[in-house]
């Protein structure tokens, strides 16, 4: 659409500025916040401007964390974060592409039942079965472990759906040519399904790294071990300190520190999500 | 290299309905059939048996003497060319080419060599790097050619390859084809709606309409001596006039026109006569047989030209020469051996 209307152009301008303003902002006071001393926040005035304590801020919750809150520091309850989504990513995908590719190319007795039970999940999001979870996770020993924070949260029927939508699109003379290839359907599968899907990997690798990442209510529930909490409600912890006031300079520089990788998945992954959907667009 | 043999083969889809209706046909080794019919006559569904990518209701298909009922289209030994192509958009040319080989094991020495060559006879080494995306239709019709060469298979199964080309292309694409089979003689069977494509391709034309066959023989057999009026009225374009005619003793009364017809050839009061167009002369020998035709409208075709009429209500199709004088009507002749006779209950060929 080529348009030339100057106080459309400003207009919009001006609202998406004010977007920005309002997603940004929050995330600039969290990050001078992060560069005061402890004692600062008492007036309850926020600071507007950096202050002198970035580094040490930053190498105190590295290095120690807050003993106050009893959790471990910053970087194992990053390293916890981290395994925890990319299990969870790594293991929905793997799981939803396969059980999309039986539902979509193989007929088997029970195939409109299952079809059934996942779409089902779908509308039962963890919060809703989250007794019930917990319960199982108890009940197999998984309290407290990588396995009890992520496996209840690979089962859902989202991620399976968009690949049963995305292989129902594949034409079937692909399917045909490949059988006339001598392609078995394993090989099918790995030979050009895989490779076809490259991009809506990419994209949901994204959407459920970053869902792993900000799981708050779950881990929260299994874990007593320090040694397993994660960022997000490390973060909670120590904000809610019992009788003293929340330390919110290094509150905030965990903050910013755990906002990190899910920028750099999204940054890192957006080139090669853009770099497919240019290529198959073509 | 083998021979096919259709024994009786059916296709009931699931839902009941009968596609294919016991469909038999011996294939010679290096021969190439065509299958011709009407859209949803069951062509790609037999063509689709034959490959293995539909269940055989019932019946037998063999290939090399060998009963390929069970086998996956990989153990058919066979290859197929697609409408729309179907090659793997992910991949190259060349990857394309040679993924049959590799999954059968072949040794990657052995499979570049196999994919230069046939990359050599079909012209597309300059694209072996492309993807399929960045070719023109006609060379993704190729490439498509290639991957069914490259297997060396016992027979080539086409469905439609050309229908997604524009006109040129496809006859020049035709010819090629053409060409290619008879150099690597290899078995063909080839699906087209096209009755132009089958004539000149086919060394023998199978005509289906509603999943059976109406005739099987050469082209010019076929368009010599249609077996039938669905025959007759498919094959051969411009269609063949059919108009009714009455019966009278030695003769068939068509307007005031009388052609003389054996008695003994059929029992009803009337009868289907067919004359092709251009069987429809100007000028005539003396035992011709003489209609005038009231024009209805001209087609100009260039070398000649259609004179549409009708004779006694009934409309009739006439190629003639482009510089015959045209008035209201026109004089057309009709010799007798160029009628064809039809019965009007069953449409089967009476002379
Ligand atoms: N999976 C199916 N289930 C039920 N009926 C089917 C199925 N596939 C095809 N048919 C029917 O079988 C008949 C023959 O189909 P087929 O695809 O063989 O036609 P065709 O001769 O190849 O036609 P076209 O020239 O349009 O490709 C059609 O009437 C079609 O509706
Ligand atoms: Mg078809």
């Amino acid at each position: 659409m080529v348009e030339n209307r100057p106080w459309l152009n400003i207009f919009s301008h001006i609202v998406l500025i004010l977007g920005v303003l309002t997603v940004a902002f929050p995330v600039y006071l969290a990050f001078i916040a992060s560069t005061h001393g402890p004692d600062d926040f008492m007036s309850g005035v926020m600071p507007v401007l950096p202050g002198p304590h970035l580094i040490d801020n930053y190498w105190q919750m590295l290095s120690q964390g807050v003993s106050t809150s009893g959790a471990p520091p910053l970087w194992r309850m990053m390293f916890n974060s981290l395994v925890m989504a990319l299990m969870i990513a790594v293991g929905k995908i793997a799981i939803s592409i396969l059980s999309a590719f039986a539902m979509v190319y193989f007929r088997f007795p029970l195939r409109g039942v299952a079809f059934w039970l996942i779409f089902i999940t779908l509308m039962l999001p963890v919060e809703v079965r989250i007794m019930p979870t917990f319960k199982v996770v108890a009940d197999l020993h998984l309290l407290n472990s990588y396995a009890g924070l992520s496996i209840p949260l690979i089962a859902s029927a989202t991620a399976t759906f968009l690949f049963r939508q995305f292989f129902l699109t594949v034409p079937d003379e692909l399917t045909e040519a490949s059988r006339v290839d001598g392609a078995t359907p394993m090989m099918f599968f790995r030979d050009i399904l895989l490779p076809l899907s490259r991009t809506n990997i990419a994209a949901l690798f994204v959407i459920l790294f970053i869902y792993g990442w900000n799981q708050y209510l779950w881990p929260l529930l299994i874990t007593t071990d320090p040694q397993y909490y994660t960022v997000v409600m490390g973060i909670k912890r120590m904000a809610d300190v019992a009788d003293a006031i929340p330390q919110w300079n290094v509150v905030m520089a965990t903050v910013i520190l755990a906002m990190l990788p899910p920028v750099v998945v999204v940054v890192a992954m957006q080139r090669l999500f853009v770099k497919g959907l240019v290529e198959t667009e073509k | 290299m083998a021979a096919i043999e259709l024994s009786d083969v059916r296709k009931t889809y699931p839902g009941g309905f009968e596609a294919v209706k016991g469909i038999s046909l011996p294939i010679r080794d290096g021969e190439f059939v065509v299958l011709v019919g009407p859209s949803g006559c069951g062509k790609s569904t037999l063509l689709r048996m034959i490959a293995g990518l539909e269940r055989i209701t019932s019946g037998t298909v063999k290939i090399a003497n060998r009963v390929v009922n069970n086998l996956e289209p990989m153990q058919r030994d066979i290859a197929m060319v697609f409408q729309n192509y179907a090659l793997y958009p992910h991949m190259t040319v060349f990857q394309n080419l040679a993924y049959g080989l590799k999954n059968r094991g072949m040794a990657k020495s052995e499979i570049d060599i196999r994919v230069d060559e046939v990359a050599r006879i079909l012209e597309i080494e300059p694209y072996l790097a492309r993807k399929p995306r960045a070719l023109s239709g006609g060379q993704r019709q190729r490439v498509a050619m290639g991957r069914a060469i490259v297997r060396e298979p016992a027979a080539f199964l086409f469905d439609e390859p050309l229908s997604n080309l524009d006109a040129k292309l496809r006859i020049q694409m035709r010819g090629e084809i053409k060409q290619l089979q008879k150099r690597l003689g290899t078995t063909s069977v080839y699906v087209t709606h096209d009755q132009l494509e089958a004539m000149t391709l086919a060394d023998r034309l199978v005509v289906l309409n509603t999943g059976e066959i109406e005739q099987i023989g050469t082209p010019l057999d076929i368009y010599r001596r249609p077996a039938t009026t669905f025959v007759a009225a498919f094959i051969g374009s411009p269609a063949m006039n059919l108009v009714k005619a009455h019966r009278r003793s030695g003769a068939a009364v068509f307007g005031d026109a009388s052609l003389p017809m054996a008695d003994d050839i059929a029992s009803g009061m009337e009868v289907t006569v067919g004359v092709r167009p251009e069987d429809l002369t100007v000028a005539g020998t003396k035992d011709a047989l003489r209609l005038t035709l009231k024009i209805a409208y001209v087609e100009e075709l260039g070398a000649t030209r259609l004179v549409h009429g009708t004779v006694d209500g009934q409309n009739l199709v006439a190629s003639v020469p482009v510089d015959c004088p045209l008035g209201e009507t026109l004089e057309v002749h009709a010799e007798p051996s160029a009628l064809h006779f039809f019965d009007p209950q069953t449409g089967r060929r009476l002379n």
